[in-house]
């Protein structure tokens, strides 16, 4: 019996750490809501608020993106996106949600931050643009927030105040808060897109994906009227 | 029968480990790092239910631990923690009893926790610029235990 004593005590702490475990998270678990008729993006909560959005949020078709500026993917997609807003006007508004992957893109959390400390100055579009379209200079520089203030005096933008907001508590919580939604919602890679709700599979991440996608609400709603 | 006696009908245990004066660095150990897990179960189970922590000595325990660092391929760092401190217990709790193997193990496996704290600390300061005080009370202890397994390589 002493010999096993260790062993023991040790399944004892063992199972005691998961009981607590389970106990802990019944209590903290958020009670189950209702499921909305239809899942849309324009009623989910969190993320930040107010959202970075491209075009009315009252626009009939809401593409929310969830993007890492430093995935080549996204930079991919963004010219694509851009066409895709150009063609459907009024008809669209697209959301930006930060959901850096710093495991596998190093600067990407720090781009996050700079696309948001531009956002302080009513710059966020802008920069999120030079990011993309700079993707392949920023991402091999060893410290690439030299750059980021370039981009920023590019821009217009103060280039002090910019250096001061990339570390706000302010710029760190909106990019938290579009992750955390992120992760509500079962986003692991990037890019991805939301149509009003629905997640697109990542075959259909393509212009032509997206027409058929924004199409497919619009005649929706049409229906409805 | 005492402790010596039963190291000796095992036959994998370390006599001296037994003695009075060599077990309270385990018994230190195994008791610090029941409290870390209880700070890395706490951790964990707010990630996963996906409720901000609030600091109430520090600001950034929403910022830290919302991060992209908080989690390794999207499973919560802080249940890492949790196994990295359940490893130290029974490591400690096994020294305690005179087990041979356990001290070597406990210094390698803390040796691990030190390196990833201080990289932890590293991410706080100079890229997140935030405290959460939930992972410097981790660090702090995982600083102690490191202290702990000095004095245990000191004692021969």
């Amino acid at each position: 019996m002493k010999r096993n004593l260790p062993l023991l005590i040790i399944a004892g702490v063992l199972l005691a750490a998961i009981a607590a475990g389970a106990v802990l998270y019944r209590r903290m678990k958020p009670a189950p809501q209702q499921p909305a008729p239809q899942k849309s993006t324009h009623t989910v909560a969190p993320g930040a608020d107010p959202p970075r959005a491209r075009g009315q949020m009252s626009a009939p078709v809401m593409i929310e993106e969830f993007g890492d500026f430093e995935c080549p993917p996204c930079g991919i997609l963004h010219p694509i996106l851009k066409e895709i807003e150009k063609e459907y006007g009024e008809k669209l508004v697209v959301v930006f949600r930060h959901n850096p992957l710093p495991q596998i893109h190093k600067h990407a959390y720090d781009a996050a931050r700079a696309a948001e400390a531009a956002g302080m100055q009513g710059k966020f579009w802008e920069m999120h643009d030079k990011l993309y379209e700079k993707q392949n200079e920023w991402n091999v520089a060893p410290d690439p927030r030299a750059l980021f203030t370039g981009y920023a005096k590019d821009l217009g933008i103060d280039a002090d105040r910019f250096a001061r907001d990339m570390t706000a508590e302010i710029v760190t919580a909106r990019v938290t808060l579009d992750m955390r939604r992120g992760r509500s919602l079962g986003v692991t890679g990037t890019p991805t897109l939301f149509v009003e709700g629905r997640q697109l599979p990542p075959e259909e991440v393509s212009a032509e994906g997206l027409r058929r996608a924004i199409s497919a609400v619009l005649q929706e709603k049409e229906k409805k009227q | 029968m005492s402790a010596p006696e039963i190291n000796n009908i095992s036959g994998s245990a370390d006599s001296r480990a037994a003695t009075s004066s060599h077990r309270w660095p385990y018994l230190l150990t195994a008791l610090l790092s029941l409290v870390g897990l209880a700070d890395a179960i706490y951790l964990t189970v707010k990630h996963l239910t996906g409720q901000s922590v609030q600091c109430t000595i520090s600001t950034g325990c929403d910022a830290v631990l919302g991060s992209p660092y908080a989690s390794v391929a999207g499973y919560p760092l802080a249940a890492l923690g949790a196994l990295a401190y359940f490893t130290v217990f029974s490591l400690a709790t096994l020294g305690l009893y005179g087990y041979r193997m356990a001290r070597t193990l406990l210094v390698i496996v803390v040796g691990l926790m030190t390196l990833m704290t201080l990289r932890l600390i590293y991410l706080q300061a100079f890229v997140l610029n935030q405290y959460c005080e939930f992972c410097l009370l981790s660090a702090a202890i995982t600083f102690s235990l490191a202290g702990l397994m000095l004095v245990l390589l000191m004692k021969k």
